[in-house]
């Protein structure tokens, strides 16, 4: 299963999705950056760091409850 | 680590408060309860101005306590509106009041500043008071320190091994977790959604459902008292709708209450409602003797560590490992909210 789970619908969420048949824990932040640690005290540390070291994906996706400007309907 | 004060916290039922005076001390504060004559749940502190003696060891006169010592007397405010033997009642007289609001089939209290205790903060269970819903519920004393049984609940992966399989099941170890964290609402969320297990018996049996199923069990913890969670199953495959409702589902919401007693004591509330099979009253025994059953071995476990811990120097490192991520991120919000209550100028709110 692939499909990263979000449940949680707020302006400022974290999510770590533990990586199925791995060590491996994804850590990605609401500015779309993400982080690969196997230690959850670290990957806390860096998360909510947030900025400080963040640097979001070229092509990030926008948060799902902004859209871009001019797609208002 | 400090308590959390300036929060609602779950002190009792709203079926424990009737018209006998009822004692429990809630993060080291003794109260005294009692049900007004009107219905509304008073919350006295259980300490006589005059010589201390426990209000609840007292008798209830309509609305007000007599102290049992001396025959001191307060209102449902707490305010001393008899003293023996003189007419003039001092200024000072009064024992502190606690706001209360009952919902959700709870008592919940507010310790702390009485004007910051605003009731649209309380985490709502409303599966407990739905007729929609049959639930089952108790509470079970902890000799062990509430972030003890936060650490417990926020990892459901110890149910193989303490519980011996009681709840667990194989699909577990091979279903992605995920954790997530809403820092603003601070809401902490963990999820195992498994896409396609075997239908326990205890399911096929009370749903109907034959074959094999979508199976989630989601944890939602409202720091620092609730904890929700909810265990969803339903044919493979089949999801909860776009809109968010789930008539193709069927739900077991277990809610557990973690209320501080004292620095080394819990009070463990916990309750399972369940919308099938409302009136069967052996899946209701099923549901009320296998919960308890696991609230007791985990209470076993806790207080065991709890002594552990307390011969300990109090530094000890522990390891964390991928398990502990939702505990780790509980501790960080309670330890957020323990400074706050200290020091309400790094308050924000909320
Ligand atoms: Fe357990
Ligand atoms: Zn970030």
């Amino acid at each position: 299963m692939n499909e990263r789970v979000a449940m949680l619908r707020g302006d400022a969420v974290y999510r770590v999705h533990w990586k199925l048949g791995t060590d491996l824990l994804v850590g990605v932040c609401h500015c779309g950056a993400e982080h690969d640690s196997e230690d959850p005290v670290e990957l806390w540390d860096w998360l909510l760091a947030h900025p400080e070291g963040h640097r979001p994906p070229v092509a990030a996706p926008p948060p799902p409850d902004r859209r871009p400007a001019g797609a208002l309907v | 680590m400090t308590f959390a004060r300036n929060q609602w916290y779950v002190a009792a039922y709203g079926r424990e408060i009737g018209r006998e005076l009822f004692a429990r001390t809630i993060l080291g504060e003794p109260l005294v309860f009692y049900r007004s004559e009107a219905g509304e749940v008073v919350a006295l502190a259980d300490r006589c101005v005059h010589r201390r003696y426990p209000l609840s060891e007292s008798r209830l006169e309509g609305d007000t306590i007599v102290c049992g010592y001396h025959g001191f007397t307060y209102d449902k405010a707490g305010s001393c509106v008899f003293v023996p033997g003189q007419a003039l009642i001092p200024r000072t007289a009064r024992v502190p009041s606690y706001p209360v609001v009952e919902q959700d089939s709870f008592v919940w209290v507010w310790i702390g500043d009485r004007d910051r205790a605003d009731r649209a903060l309380i985490p709502r269970a409303p599966w407990l008071a739905d007729p929609a819903y049959t639930t089952v519920s108790g509470m079970e004393p902890l000799a062990a320190r509430y972030e003890l049984l936060v650490d417990n609940l926020m990892d459901l992966s110890h149910e193989t091994y303490l519980h011996g399989g009681y709840i667990g099941t194989p699909e577990v170890a091979n279903t992605p977790i995920t954790t997530e964290v809403d820092e603003d609402n601070r809401v902490i969320y963990v999820s195992r959604h498994m896409a396609d297990a075997a239908c326990p018996p205890f399911y096929a049996k009370s749903t109907g459902i034959d074959g094999r199923i979508t199976r989630w069990q989601d944890i939602e913890y409202h720091p620092p008292c609730l904890y929700l969670l909810h265990s969803r199953v339903a044919p493979v495959g089949v999801l909860p709708e776009a809109d968010g409702s789930d008539p193709h589902g069927f739900h077991v919401e277990v809610v557990y209450a973690i209320t501080p007693e004292t620095e080394h004591s819990t009070h463990d509330f916990w309750a399972v409602a369940r919308d099938f099979a409302l009136d069967d009253q052996e899946v209701s025994d099923f549901l009320r003797e296998s919960n308890r059953t696991v609230v007791l071995q985990d209470v076993t476990a806790l207080d065991i560590l709890e002594r552990v811990i307390q011969a300990e120097p109090p530094d000890y490192q522990e390891l964390s490992i991928n398990i502990d991520t939702g505990g780790l991120a509980a501790r960080r919000i309670l330890k957020r909210m323990a400074a706050e209550a200290d020091d309400p100028a790094k308050g924000v709110a909320v």
